[in-house]
């Protein structure tokens, strides 16, 4: 798929994706009796204020209880409803992995996890509240379909692709504010790779909030002669395999770029496709295998070189030395 | 389906099927040469009742109708039971009793809601039968529908948290379509459970988390007949049912005997457990 891009997100307006998600959750529950919301205590983290004065009747918060929550929310979807579980990433994945795995993935449950704040978005609360792990965790899951939208028009649509979508679901909601990279026409496809700008030298893959920076490393190279391809990956899985294999023969290597751990997330996805049915030169930016160190998420974004600035340092080292 | 007897005669025909369903798990086992025998041979009786007492409104002509009632079988171990139980309900053939944990049989050691039909929740790690079947009850109020919830657990099940989160969950919400029943046969995998992790006072436990609570004999029909039939025991609460029962019931060699928990009878030992039970299985 081809979608136009802004030419630089640079000095764009910058948008919290929870909001998109919230109006979207919004209206979808006043069209859909099925759809309920369920929250582990913090309403204001989860956006769900104005859901649960809107629809109190659909509405449990089962308080500070991930592994019951996410239950909770099988149980729900076992009685017909359609449960949007939202609970800040780092609680819901890592304490309630098992009940993800059995009662959703296992089970195929037609529930929502709303992955709020994921990554480094807790910058300075430290690697308890960081989500670095969630998407090598759920990526190896069967049957649980993992989303990371990239910006306020693509939560928005995920968000009522869900709903129409029958069976379990991750969807990582950004809590960093991030510029729009799509037009508010853009319709979202599960599995398919957003080809967000053409190029012919090397291919920017990224998801969440490194797509804006992908679109502005590809500005950088440009200036510099390097023709850069890039691909919002939102879907890690089912993954585009076709994308990465046309990136791969018509391009010369590949960048991946993820607020995640560099270990099995996106990066690791592309490089199974390539290690096994099209070796080509590849980086992986992501965070090493460290816990953070203390700071903001901007500041730990720069710290990991996760900034177009890193990006188009390892686009030109890929392309210097795999040349 | 067979029809049960109606009056006095229903108990005892309820305790013959539930040794059927004791001598038909026992088969299982030693076919699959696996199994949890101990814990298979406790329910017995309160799967008898709740699915060919008349107690749960199910259909195994249309396993997915929206407003049945929901069993989940929290202690997925006890598998050989429950597919006994389902069968003898109608939902599976007897026959496919026979290829119980064989490769690519639907009848897995743990149930799974996606190949056998009237099973609900894919079990086996314990504590999570109980958040599933909150979340369900809120589900049938949110949809302002009749049907109810019965969720059995093991006792040294009750040592996973999640079981008290959700039991959080159900006493704030007032959850009084919900019914927790405890099969407590006192022992657990490797041993006693109050010599492992002390359950006792567990009625005071349930209580002090906002259920209803009453012990009742869970080997007999008359008793867990009579209590099924009437229910909630308070209006505004969720029900907790600590049925006791004897882990390896109706069989000589297996009761009370922890190593029986996953015990595999032989061919020689499933002869004297017919004879004990009073009842045949073809196999």
């Amino acid at each position: 798929m081809v979608s136009d891009a802004p030419s630089s997100t640079a000095g764009q307006r910058l948008f919290d994706c929870r909001d998109a998600y919230m109006s979207a959750l919004e209206e979808m529950a006043a069209a859909d009796a099925r759809v309920c919301a369920v929250a582990n205590d913090s309403l204001s983290s989860a956006k769900l204020k104005n859901f649960k004065e809107k629809f109190p009747d659909r509405f449990v918060n089962v308080g500070i209880a991930e592994q019951n929550m996410v239950g909770v929310g099988a149980g729900l979807a076992n009685g017909g409803m359609v449960p949007y579980v939202c609970g800040a990433s780092c609680f819901l994945t890592a304490r309630a992995m098992e009940q993800i795995k059995v009662d959703l993935a296992y089970t195929k449950a037609n529930v929502k996890l709303c992955a709020m704040s994921p990554g480094m978005a807790y910058g300075q609360l430290g690697p308890t509240h960081h989500s670095i792990e969630d998407l090598a965790w759920m990526r190896v899951l069967p049957n649980l379909t993992v989303i990371v939208p990239a910006d306020p028009v693509e939560t928005a649509a995920v968000m009522r692709y869900s709903l129409a979508y029958e069976g379990p679901m991750f969807l990582r909601i950004a809590r960093v504010p991030v510029p729009r990279v799509h037009g508010e026409d853009y319709e979202f496809h599960l599995g398919k790779a957003v080809r967000l700008r053409e190029g012919s030298d090397v291919t920017l893959i990224a998801n969440g909030l490194m797509v804006s920076r992908a679109l502005d490393a590809a500005n950088v190279l440009e200036a510099q002669g390097i023709s850069a391809r890039v691909l919002n990956m939102s879907t890690v899985k089912p993954l585009d395999r076709e994308a990465i294999l046309d990136a791969a023969r018509t391009t010369r290597g590949i960048v991946t770029a993820e607020e995640a751990l560099a270990a099995g997330g996106l990066g690791g996805a592309v490089a199974e496709v390539l290690a096994l049915e099209h070796p080509a030169p590849m980086r992986i930016l992501g965070v090493p295998d460290v816990f953070a160190p203390t700071g903001t998420a901007e500041f730990l974004l720069e710290h990991f070189g996760l900034t177009a600035a890193g990006i188009e340092r390892a686009a030109l080292d890929l392309l210097r030395r795999e040349a | 389906m067979e029809m049960p007897p109606t009056g006095p005669e229903r108990a005892a025909w309820l305790k013959h099927k539930a040794n059927w369903i004791r001598l038909s798990a026992m088969t299982m086992n030693h076919h699959a040469k696996l199994g949890h025998t101990g814990g298979d041979l406790s329910s017995a009786d309160i799967l008898a009742v709740l699915f060919l007492g008349g107690i749960l409104q199910v259909d195994p002509a249309r396993p997915r109708w929206a407003e049945r009632d929901r069993f989940i079988l929290s202690k997925g171990h006890g598998a050989a039971a429950y597919y006994s139980t389902l069968a003898a309900r109608g939902f599976i053939p007897i026959e496919q009793l026979k290829t119980y944990m064989d490769p690519l049989s639907m009848l897995n050691g743990h149930p799974d809601r996606n190949k056998v039909p009237g099973v609900e929740a894919n079990t086996g790690p314990l504590g999570h039968g109980l958040p599933i079947a909150v979340g369900a009850v809120l589900a049938a109020r949110m949809r302002k529908e009749p049907w109810r919830v019965f969720v059995l657990t093991g006792d040294g099940e009750l040592q996973e948290g999640s079981n008290w989160e959700a039991a959080m969950t159900a006493q704030h919400y007032g959850l009084d379509h919900l019914t927790v029943i405890v099969d407590r046969n006192r022992i657990q995998q490797g041993d006693f459970t109050e010599n492992t992790i002390r359950m006792e006072p567990l009625a005071a436990r349930f209580a002090a988390f906002g259920f209803a609570v009453e012990e009742i004999e869970g080997h007999s029909a008359a008793a867990l007949l009579d209590r099924f039939s009437h229910l909630p025991l308070e209006k505004g609460k969720p029900t907790c049912l600590i049925a006791n029962t004897i882990k390896g019931k109706g069989v000589s060699f297996a009761e009370n005997q922890p190593a029986w928990h996953h015990g595999v009878p032989t061919k020689e030992q499933l002869t004297t457990a017919a004879k004990e039970l009073d009842v045949e299985v073809a196999w």
